[in-house]
């Protein structure tokens, strides 16, 4: 199975019904993106498809052929979100942060404080409280 | 992950007519859409061994279409297509709330329409909606075509209409007119499953027009409250609609919320519907 991954084909073993999630963290060794709930309840796990955020934990693999999939790794690292993140206190734990950071990069350039809101609803934080995340989406839309 | 999909198959059809045939001929097979619900019960090991049939590749299964009197909805449409649509915005509001609370974002991206009716839970977010809207399933096999009322569409708790040899390939919904309601009760706006869910559409236009009310998490199935709607409709007061309301309602303690929670709640969202709809 020929995946596309951050630019990148891929060729994949994978028995076409195993989750996304397995496929980027075991075969891909892409394991930035995060397994929490496995219930499509945390967002831990979130990927953009085709530009889309999904939780990776309720996807099929077979359903991902041939579209473009956007891990945390694809960000390069050096995204006004990664960074705005770093210097805000948009990341404690860490373990939701990719999500968050996936689940922002799939908002328009400049969204608001209500888009934000309802664009990271799918992510829960333990640690932050949500404010600094927030804020952290803010301040990167700003630069 | 508890599940595992060693062993277990999935088939991919290319056009609807390959899928209905698949169905017939290969089945018991279990339809997959966006997988919101499956891969749940799939990754909690729940699912018994199952064939599954691919059906995220058929787009003739997509769309929004408003033709004359009839709005006809593919059973593949997602709730961000619901959302996003200006159809839907104005022909069918009710709809779009629904979808807007339907999980975060992720859930949909991905989740159906379709998903969220072949799955039959009594919760389910857009089933009140469908039912108030006086919605048709509209079914296909290898056989042909049928059309189902809604109203008719569950037989009991986590059962349909619908043959293991059927798939349900849109939803036709007439023309709605008046004022469309639409309210869940839930422990937060995003993620939570309902404690209780309901829609109406009441024409306030038409002298002594009957509303229309439908309500989930109350009973076995979604349930259409005819006998309340018609109580309304000759006149009743509140109190006795509630009354009459009660006696419709058949509710349960479970994880979410109790059997007396839910009764309150209903009692007092029938005291909103009857408000809010006829409000200018």
């Amino acid at each position: 199975m020929r995946l596309t991954v951050n630019r990148e084909t891929m060729t994949v073993k994978a028995h076409p019904l195993t989750r996304l999630l397995d496929v980027l963290r075991e075969e891909c060794g892409l394991t930035g993106t995060k397994e929490g709930c496995g219930e499509g309840e945390c967002g831990a796990c979130t990927v953009l498809v085709d530009g889309e955020a999904v939780n990776s934990c309720l996807v099929p693999v077979a359903q991902v052929q041939g579209r473009r999939i956007t891990t945390i790794e694809g960000l390069g690292g050096t995204h006004p979100l990664q960074r705005s993140f770093v210097v805000h206190g948009g990341a404690q734990c860490g373990i939701c942060t990719p999500g968050m950071i996936m689940a922002a990069a799939a908002l328009g350039p400049r969204p608001s404080l209500e888009e934000i809101r309802i664009g990271l609803a799918g992510n829960l934080c333990r640690c932050t409280g949500y404010s600094a995340i927030y804020r952290s989406v803010q301040r990167a839309s700003r630069r | 992950m508890q599940g595992t999909v060693s062993g277990r198959d999935l088939l991919e059809p290319r056009s609807l007519a390959d899928a209905v045939k698949m169905l017939r001929d290969e089945g018991p097979l279990v339809p997959m859409a966006g997988c919101t619900d499956l891969y749940v019960a799939l990754n909690f090991g729940t699912l018994r061994p199952t064939r599954f049939l691919n059906l995220w590749n058929l787009d003739t299964l997509r769309g929004i279409e408003a033709r004359g009197q009839t709005l006809r909805i593919g059973a593949l449409t997602t709730y961000t297509d619901l959302i996003t649509s200006g159809v839907i915005r104005r022909r069918l509001p009710m709809l779009a709330a629904a979808a807007r609370e339907v999980g975060g974002v992720q859930i949909q991206n991905r989740g159906t329409l379709g998903g969220n009716v072949a799955n039959a839970s009594p919760a389910g977010d857009t089933l009140p909606v469908l039912l108030a809207a006086d919605t048709s399933v509209v079914l296909r096999s290898a056989a042909g075509t049928r059309r189902v009322p809604m109203t008719s569409f569950y037989t009991g708790y986590r059962q349909t209409a619908a043959r293991p040899d059927e798939l349900i390939v849109n939803f036709e919904i007439p023309t709605v007119r008046g004022r469309q309601w639409f309210r869940k009760v839930g422990t937060r706006a995003a993620q939570a499953i309902a404690k209780i869910v309901v829609a109406g559409v009441w024409d306030k236009a038409r002298v002594r027009a009957r509303p229309r009310l439908a309500m989930g998490s109350v009973a076995p199935i979604p349930l259409r409250l005819s006998q309340t709607e018609q109580a309304l409709s000759s006149g009743a007061s509140l109190a006795e609609a509630q009354t009459i309301l009660q006696r419709e309602i058949a509710p349960i303690d479970d994880l979410r919320s109790t059997e007396e929670y839910r009764r309150q709640v209903a009692a007092n969202l029938l005291g909103q519907f009857c408000a809010e709809a006829l409000r200018r």
